[in-house]
C-alpha cells in the first residue's frame, strides 16, 4: 500500500450502546497526513466513534484498519504494539492528577523506551517546551489553568513522537485566541513530525482553520452523510443539514431536528 | 535503510568568534545518546559570539536530537552567543522554532518552612488548633442547618435521606451480621478460659451480653460503619467538590450543609442505633454458640441472660451509637467538602475521613466510659 494511501480505514462499522444503535454503515479513510475531523451536532456519536477508533468500545459490526492491518481482529499484544505509534488527549485532558505535568509527559517516556533518567529530564523539557510549557515541570494539573492542562496533555500525547494523534474536542472551553494558538500547535507539530491527525470538535473556526478532510455524522439518519474536505462541504455538499452545521444557520426545516 | 551510526558532534573553531557544531550519526531512539553536559566544557572553553550547527552528516533524528539542540539554544541564550541552525533540515528548524517561541517559566521561589521550623512544636500545636476551630465551625454550621431543619426553613430533601438510610442501614446488614457473631464468639471465648478456673463458666452469659450491650456491639458497628460509610461520604462529597457540583448547589441559594450534609447524618443517626441492637442480638447468639459447645444448655444461657440484662446496659450502648453516628457523618462530610479537587485529593479525603472518625470514636468511647463510670450507670 502505497504512503499516500489510506491511514486509517473505517469499514462498515456500526456502532451500537446495546440495542440502541449510534451509528451505522460508517465508511471512510483518514489519508496519510491528514488533519481529519469528526464533525456533527451534539449527542450524535463524534466521541464515540473516536473511543471506537481508539478501541475504547468495540464496533457492533465492520472493523478498522490502520496501515491496512485490522485493529479490530487484531490481538491484545498487537494492539498495545500499534497504540504505542498513537498519541491522544482526552475531552478532559486526561492527565493524572497526582502527578505533575513533568511526571506526566515522562511516564510514557519511561514505560516505552530505554532513555536514562537524565534523557527523559531533557526530552520531557523539550516535549514541554513545544507546546509553550517550558519549566513548569513541578507544577500540578490542579496548579495551572485549564488550557495549560490541554497543552499539558498534547504535550504528553507527543512524547514519543506518535504516527497518528487524536484529539477529544482539543480546543472546547478555550478562548478564541488560545483555541486558535492550539489549532496552529497541532499543525506545527502534525508538519513537523509528518503525524496524522484525527479530531472531534465541532468548533467552526478550528474546522475551516486547519482540517483537511472531514465525516460528517447525522444524529437523525444515524448514519454519515457527508465527507470531504470540509470548505468543500460547506459551499457544495448536497446536504442541507451539512451546509446549515458549517455556515453555521439555525435549520430552515423544523423536522430536521426530529 | 542504511546501517545505524552513532551520534556524535564535532565542535571547531572557525574565522573570528565563530565555531561549528558538526552533527552526524543518527539521533534517535535505540542510539548511544549524546549528553549536553559533555559539550558545555567545550563551549565554555572555546566561548564563540556565533554557533553555527551544522547537520550535513546527520542520519536520522527525532526527540533526542530536539531535546539536544534545545539545551544548546537554551545555553546560548543565557550566554549571549548567536545560534544559528539554518543548515538542519526544514522541521527540525521548524520544531526548535515551535520550542523557543515561548521563554521557559521560572517558578516563583515559594518560602519553605525549613525543617527546624517544621519540627516546632508551637508550629504544630497551632496545627493542631486550627484544626480543632474548623470542626467545631463545621459543627456550628450542622447545628444551625438542623436548627434550621427543626423550624421548617430547610431545603434538606426527604428522598435524599430516605436513600441514604437505606445505604447505611440494609446495605450493611451482611457485614455486620458477620463481624457481630464473631465479636460474641470471641467475648465468650475470652471469658470461657478464665471462667473455668473458677468453676463460674455459666458467667460467660453476662459477660457475653454485657459486654456486646454496653462496648463491642456498638464499638464493632461503629468501626465498621466509619470504613463503609465514613469513606463512602468523603468520597460522593469530594468527587462533587471536583465536578463543581458543590459550587452549583452553592450559587442556586442552597446551603451545602442543609442540601449534602444534613440528610448524611441524620440517616446515620436513624440506623448506627438500629444496627447495634441487630449486632447486640447477633453478639448475644454468637455466644451462645461458644456457650453450647462448653455444655451450657441453651435454656441455662438465656435464663443466665435474664438475670444479667438491664435496661440500663441497652441505652448506654445506644446512646454511644447515636454520638458515634455523628462522629463518623462529621468526619466523612468535612473531609469531603473540604476536599481538593482531582482524584488524588478525593483518596486522601477517604483516607482522612476514616482515620479522623476512628480516632473520634475511640476517643469519644473512652470519653464516656469514664464519665459512666464516675456517674455509676
Amino acid at each position: 500500500m502505497a504512503s499516500s494511501e489510506a491511514h486509517i480505514s473505517v469499514r462498515g462499522v456500526t456502532m451500537a450502546y446495546g440495542a440502541r444503535v449510534i451509528q451505522q454503515g460508517l465508511n471512510f479513510d483518514v489519508n496519510r497526513g491528514d488533519i481529519f475531523v469528526i464533525m456533527g451536532g451534539s449527542g450524535c456519536g463524534k466521541s464515540t466513534l473516536l473511543k471506537h477508533m481508539l478501541g475504547l468500545i468495540e464496533p457492533a459490526a465492520g472493523e478498522i484498519l490502520y496501515d491496512g492491518q485490522s485493529f479490530t481482529r487484531a490481538d491484545t499484544a498487537t494492539r498495545d504494539a500499534m497504540r504505542r505509534r498513537w498519541g491522544i488527549t482526552y475531552q478532559s485532558g486526561g492527565l493524572f492528577s497526582a502527578m505533575t505535568l513533568g511526571e506526566n509527559v515522562s511516564l510514557p517516556l519511561q514505560l516505552y523506551t530505554d532513555y536514562s533518567r537524565a534523557e527523559v529530564t531533557e526530552v520531557v523539557a523539550y516535549k514541554l517546551a513545544l507546546v509553550g510549557l517550558g519549566g513548569y515541570e513541578s507544577y500540578y494539573p490542579s496548579e495551572v489553568s485549564g488550557g495549560m492542562r490541554k497543552r499539558a496533555a498534547l504535550s504528553r500525547a507527543i512524547a514519543l513522537d506518535p504516527q497518528i494523534l487524536f484529539f477529544d474536542e482539543p480546543s472546547a472551553g478555550l478562548d478564541p485566541i488560545s483555541s486558535r494558538l492550539l489549532d496552529e500547535l497541532i499543525v506545527q507539530i502534525k508538519e513537523s513530525m509528518g503525524a496524522t491527525v484525527v479530531m472531534v470538535t465541532h468548533e467552526l473556526p478550528s474546522i475551516f482553520g486547519i482540517a483537511t478532510n472531514s465525516v460528517y455524522l447525522d444524529a437523525a439518519s444515524k448514519t454519515m452523510i457527508a465527507c470531504g474536505d470540509p470548505r468543500q462541504l460547506r459551499d457544495h455538499s448536497d446536504q442541507p443539514v451539512v451546509r446549515q452545521f458549517l455556515a453555521r444557520e439555525a435549520a430552515a426545516e423544523p423536522e430536521a431536528e426530529a | 535503510m542504511s546501517p545505524p551510526q552513532a551520534p556524535a558532534y564535532q565542535l571547531s573553531d572557525g574565522p573570528g568568534q565563530s565555531a561549528t557544531l558538526s552533527l552526524s550519526g543518527d539521533w534517535a531512539q535505540g542510539q548511544e545518546p549524546v549528553d549536553f553536559r559533555d559539550l558545555r566544557p567545550e563551549l565554555v572553553a572555546l566561548a564563540p559570539r556565533q554557533l553555527l550547527v551544522d547537520g550535513d552528516a546527520l542520519g536520522r533524528w527525532d526527540s533526542l536530537l530536539m531535546a539536544f539542540l534545545l539545551q544548546c539554544h537554551n545555553y546560548c541564550r543565557a550566554e549571549g552567543i548567536e545560534l544559528d541552525v539554518s543548515p538542519l533540515p526544514e522541521s527540525a528548524r521548524q520544531l526548535l522554532r515551535v520550542a523557543t517561541t515561548v521563554p521557559p517559566h521560572e517558578r516563583p521561589r515559594e518560602p519553605r518552612p525549613g525543617l527546624l521550623q517544621r519540627l516546632n512544636p508551637l508550629r504544630a500545636a497551632r496545627g493542631a488548633l486550627r484544626d480543632i476551630a474548623e470542626s467545631m465551625a463545621f459543627l456550628g454550621d450542622l447545628g444551625i442547618a438542623l436548627l434550621n431543619l427543626c423550624r421548617g426553613r430547610s431545603n434538606t430533601r426527604f428522598t435524599d435521606f430516605r436513600h441514604f438510610c437505606y445505604q447505611s442501614g440494609p446495605d450493611a446488614f451482611a457485614i455486620i451480621s458477620l463481624t457481630s457473631v464473631l465479636v460474641g464468639m470471641i467475648l465468650a471465648y475470652l471469658g470461657a478460659v478464665q471462667l473455668k478456673l473458677f468453676g463460674a463458666e455459666i458467667y460467660v452469659a453476662n459477660l457475653v451480653v454485657i459486654g456486646m450491650l454496653r462496648e463491642m456491639g456498638v464499638l464493632m458497628t461503629a468501626v465498621v460503619m466509619a470504613g463503609r460509610t465514613g469513606a463512602a461520604y468523603a468520597a460522593q462529597l469530594g468527587t462533587m467538590q471536583t465536578n463543581e457540583e458543590i459550587d452549583a448547589i452553592t450559587t442556586m441559594g442552597v446551603s451545602p450543609m442543609e442540601f449534602l450534609v444534613v440528610p448524611r447524618v441524620l440517616a446515620l443517626v436513624i440506623t448506627l442505633p438500629l444496627l447495634t441492637i441487630y449486632a447486640d442480638l447477633l453478639g448475644v447468639l454468637g455466644g451462645a454458640i461458644v456457650a453450647g459447645g462448653m455444655g451450657i444448655t441453651l435454656l441455662q444461657y438465656v435464663s443466665q441472660i435474664e438475670q444479667a440484662i438491664s435496661m440500663t446496659h441497652l441505652l448506654v450502648g445506644l446512646s454511644k451509637s447515636v454520638v458515634f453516628a455523628v462522629l463518623i457523618a462529621i468526619a466523612g462530610c468535612r473531609s469531603g467538602i473540604q476536599s481538593g479537587r482531582g482524584s488524588a485529593a478525593v483518596g486522601n479525603a477517604a483516607t482522612e475521613a476514616v482515620v479522623t472518625a476512628l480516632i473520634y470514636l475511640i476517643v469519644a468511647d473512652a470519653a464516656i466510659n469514664i464519665l459512666f463510670q464516675h456517674l455509676e450507670i
